[in-house]
């Protein structure tokens, strides 16, 4: 991202707006972004709104307000002069991108955001199973942020437990070796707003796991919000959730799939029939 | 993608908060998302959703306005968000659908429609897990499966305060910023913003079209905000494990 220094007016409306906090008011009165902590995720450009206002005359008018002390102030959510602009993207910084603008797809799964559909379609494609758990660990969730070297510590952390990476989630494609939790060494300095790291273990496995992850965590240079995906009995009920509490864990909110989807395209339906 | 999942909540806080969406998997029950999509985001309308997002090119019910101009902000004023109705007049590409509700009658009522529809997508409900389960018998759905939430962990001190965080995780992914946030409930304390019109504000930098407008009036007026009990569950809030 970048700020168009002869268009911006030194409002300072965009510098709450960065959920990273990039932005600042430089020497010139002017706004500008740390390109280093931001992370590429347009909230600035796509969140604002613009109100086209000219330059000159909008600076004029703001220098007369101040020289009486007064102060010209759009709406919070405005960039009055259309100031914040994109910019083209290079590898390794596009990554940036990829995972902190939800509207962009990533390639390893096709589809916007940072991580899988987890159990989200699971009445459809049966990923987590009965006797499963399905772990989302998000790193530099909530407004925090995080590099990847960060990543791959607690990745490398579960080397000797019963993880397996899951194959079609972004940070797995990130790993220059999946049994080690490795990250590429070219990625390792680049920030993201968050990214999740998913793997599947049997319920038995669970307790460890957790323990594993808080340890690592703690010493991490962010936070990480973790969740458990589960499969219901047909009952619809679960023996996990006893067993996280026993722990000391509140599982009291979750995103509960319903198990409405059913297979519906002619095709697959046909194939079912056969 | 875990957007709706980690929102700062307890049980024992108002019942206003449910996000629910439909989506398809790619060649399993993808064929006529478009219709399928659109019916869902019909249905709710009876219902009153407070916020909406569906296959649009325009994004979510509250957006921003990228054309403004003299004319527009001091005569016409501005239009911040569309209506539920106009959105799903909108919806012109298969997409995944998504209603917020502020009320667990109208999750109720609108779970029981959907049951009946078999509209044939994967049905989401971000909420908490008792209030699913308990109106079960009812809407005839129980679960399926379910990703746990189990707060968060790290250096905790990086975090923002618990008013700020019950607003900012309303944006699963993210884009709602901290500084943002506190800006709102400051100019709110200070009679400078009603709490709608701030919460109008924050809701358009939420893409994803999850961020419950009725719940952030409430926290920017600064009622039932979530606290810590220290004794009884600090883990799901900044804080460590429960002893």
């Amino acid at each position: 991202m970048h700020i168009n220094q002869k268009k911006c007016i030194g409002c300072a409306n965009c510098v709450p707006v960065c959920p990273m906090g990039a932005i600042f008011i430089n020497d010139n009165k002017l706004a500008e972004i740390n390109p280093e902590v931001c992370v590429e995720c347009q909230a600035c450009y796509r969140g604002m709104s613009v109100e086209n206002l000219p330059k000159q005359p909008t600076r004029f008018f703001r220098g007369v307000l101040a020289f009486f002390k007064l102060r010209f102030q759009p709406d919070p959510d405005i960039c009055p002069t259309g100031a914040i602009t994109r910019d083209e993207l290079t590898w390794p910084r596009s990554l940036r991108r990829v995972f902190s603008d939800p509207l962009m797809p990533h390639e390893s799964t096709g589809i916007g955001g940072r991580g899988t559909m987890e159990v989200k379609n699971n009445d459809v494609t049966g990923r987590v199973k009965e006797g499963e758990a399905g772990f989302t660990v998000e790193f530099g969730r909530p407004g925090v942020g995080v590099y990847f070297r960060e990543v791959d510590r607690l990745c490398r952390s579960l080397v000797g437990t019963p993880v397996i990476f899951e194959k079609e989630n972004p940070v797995t494609s990130l790993m220059s070796d999946t049994k080690t939790g490795k990250i590429r060494d070219d990625v390792l300095n680049e920030k993201v707003l968050s990214c999740i790291l998913e793997f599947k273990v049997k319920v038995t496995d669970m307790p460890g796991i957790l323990e594993a992850i808080e340890r690592e965590a703690n010493r991490l240079d962010t936070v990480v919000a973790l969740g458990i995906a589960i499969r219901c009995n047909a009952d619809g009920n679960d023996t996990v959730r006893k067993q996280l509490e026993a722990m000391g864990f509140d599982a009291w909110r979750g995103k509960i799939n319903l198990g409405l989807g059913r297979h519906t395209n002619p095709q697959k339906l046909q194939e079912a029939a056969r | 993608m875990t957007n709706t999942l980690h929102r700062l909540q307890r049980p024992d806080d108002p019942k206003d908060d449910y996000v629910v969406f439909a989506l398809a998997t790619r060649g399993i029950n993808d064929a006529d998302l478009l219709q399928t999509a659109r019916k869902f985001l019909e249905v709710s309308l009876k219902y009153q959703p407070v916020n909406m997002a569906g296959g649009t090119r325009f994004g979510p019910m509250y957006r921003p306005e990228k054309d403004l101009n003299l004319f527009k902000l001091y005569f016409r004023g501005r239009k911040e968000s569309v209506t539920p109705a106009q959105l799903v007049a909108e919806v012109n590409y298969p997409g995944q659908a998504l209603v917020v509700f502020d009320n667990k009658e109208k999750l109720e009522g609108f779970l029981k429609e959907i049951k009946e529809l078999d509209l044939g997508l994967s049905v989401n409900v971000s909420s908490l897990v008792d209030d699913v389960r308990e109106m079960a018998p009812r809407t005839g759905v129980k679960p399926h499966s379910i990703n746990y939430a189990l707060g968060f962990r790290g250096d905790l001190y990086l975090l923002p305060d618990r008013q700020v965080l019950g607003l900012t995780t309303m944006c699963g992914h993210g884009l709602i910023s901290g500084n943002f946030a506190k800006k709102m409930v400051d100019a709110v304390k200070e009679k400078r913003l009603t709490p709608e019109k701030a919460a109008g504000y924050l809701a358009k930098f939420c893409v994803c079209g999850a961020f419950n407008t009725s719940r952030a009036v409430r926290l920017l007026k600064g009622e039932d905000v979530p606290t810590v009990d220290t004794k009884k569950a600090p883990c799901h809030f900044p804080g460590a494990k429960r002893a």
